[in-house]
């Protein structure tokens, strides 16, 4: 345990990413059902909030590392 | 006595009663021996394993990262290299000019115009004539103290950045002279990226930016999402070049994106950074700095969100790809392999998600700098 706490900090940067990607998939596929009509809107609105809570979990593992 | 049927036992009982007489090793001296041989066996297994981590950790910075002559294949029985090198120019009070088949990957020392030149872990150092290295420890990693000369060569990527430009030239040049010959409708290999086009116009440009001033950043906006799209693409295949997996590059692309928000920016911008409309005098000082470090942060997490997604991605797929030689046999080996692929596929995706994120982004920050006054509803 000598200097390797930063990979349980790592492994905790990626648990929040995994359930904020989780539950942005999750409401856009409950919008998709309520309005199919809008799906592409939604579909792309999911991507952009997804790769930004992705840039914010690399960044912090390579500031981990 | 006669040798009868009934005897017969008798001999063998005589001959199992002198059978322990044989035994001439003690049952202590057997352990140390298996002891031993078990020991030496698990450092063999040890030291291969080893040497084969240094090898796929090899492989794989050679793929990742930028280095000063293309290599494409390796032969380790004949130490062949197959590839091409590429120039080297070094400033070091004169320029420098010359190939990189001087250093001869890395084993021999390069001679330009007096000063002497050595090539250690893709970087130049300046030595003597024998090429040698004053290493030193800091905080328990070697580290090499010879002077560098300032490194202006050609390497990996530049080349690929050179390519990639003149393929991108090549392909908008003949789309659009193709309207004008063909009365309107595109023809060619640039009809493929017809759709693409107004695909940035519509969906990322307009939107964000709005129809007054969205076709002062249409260009930069074009030019990063085919740059990125294609960089991206290229560091997928084989060949090893890892462009936008490189911080430099990534931070070109933000800087750039920086100064154009910073000097397209109308006053409306400023405005709301320093001394926002609507909030009181309190905390319009506080927020100030907060925002002013806003706009520096923002490039900076564009550089960080592009390198960071395909430089973990490189590293992910060439470890899986490791796996399959770690494994060596069928069943590990294969389920890697697919692995691997099913990786390769979301690298495909994430190639074209990260380009267009990172051109909607800029988009929004545009927008944001070149937004009209119109707030005067709000102030009776």
């Amino acid at each position: 345990m000598e200097g390797n706490l930063h990979l349980i900090g790592a492994g905790l940067v990626v648990i929040g990413a995994g359930l904020g990607i989780g539950r942005i998939g999750g409401s856009a596929m409950d919008a998709i059902a309520r309005q199919p009509e809008a799906t592409g809107k939604i579909q792309t609105a999911m991507l952009i909030a997804a790769a930004l809570i992705e840039g914010i979990g690399f960044a912090a593992l390579f500031a981990v590392k | 006595m006669a040798f009868s049927k009934k005897s017969i036992p008798f001999f063998i009982a005589i001959l199992v009663a002198f059978l322990p007489l044989n035994g001439n090793a003690s049952p202590l001296d057997t352990v140390a021996i298996k002891k031993e041989v078990i020991t030496i066996e698990k450092k063999e297994v040890k030291d291969e394993a080893a040497e084969k981590q240094e090898k796929i950790d090899e492989v794989i910075g050679h793929h990742v990262l930028d280095g000063h002559s293309f290599s494409l294949f390796e032969d380790e029985a004949e130490k062949v290299h197959y590839g091409f090198s590429l120039p080297i120019i070094l400033w070091d009070n004169g320029v420098h000019f010359f190939s990189s088949s001087k250093f001869h990957n890395g084993e021999s020392v390069a001679e330009s115009n007096g000063n002497y030149y050595f090539l250690h872990h893709e970087k130049i150092y300046k030595t003597d004539a024998s090429g040698k290295l004053n290493t030193e420890l800091v905080e328990g990693e070697e580290h090499v103290s010879n002077a560098q000369p300032l490194d202006f060569s050609i390497t990996k990527g530049v080349l690929t950045i050179v390519v990639v430009a003149l393929l991108m030239l090549l392909l908008f040049v003949s789309l659009a002279k193709s309207y004008a010959k063909n009365g309107g409708i595109s023809s060619g290999a640039g009809r493929f990226f017809e759709p693409i086009v107004l695909y940035v116009r519509d969906e990322i440009a307009i939107p964000n930016i709005g129809e007054k001033h969205y076709k002062k950043y249409m260009s930069f906006l074009l030019t990063i999402f085919f740059f990125i799209w294609f960089l991206n693409i290229f560091g997928l295949t084989p060949l090893g070049i890892n462009v936008t997996g490189n911080i430099a590059v990534t931070a070109g692309l933000a800087i750039i994106t920086y100064l154009i928000t910073t000097f397209t920016a109308k006053k409306d911008y400023w405005m709301h950074i320093f001394w926002m409309p609507g909030v009181p005098v309190l905390m319009k000082l506080i927020l100030a700095p907060i925002e002013l470090l806003g706009t520096i942060i923002k490039p900076f997490s564009l550089m960080i969100r592009l390198y960071a997604n395909i430089f973990a991605g490189h590293i992910v797929l060439m470890s899986l790809v490791a796996l399959m030689f770690i494994f060596h046999n069928w069943v590990g080996s294969s389920m890697s392999f697919l692995l691997s692929f099913a990786i390769s596929l979301i690298e495909i995706l994430v190639a074209l998600l990260q380009a267009y994120i990172f051109t909607m982004l800029s988009a929004l920050y545009f927008g944001a700098a070149s937004e009209e006054h119109h707030h005067e509803e709000a102030h009776h």
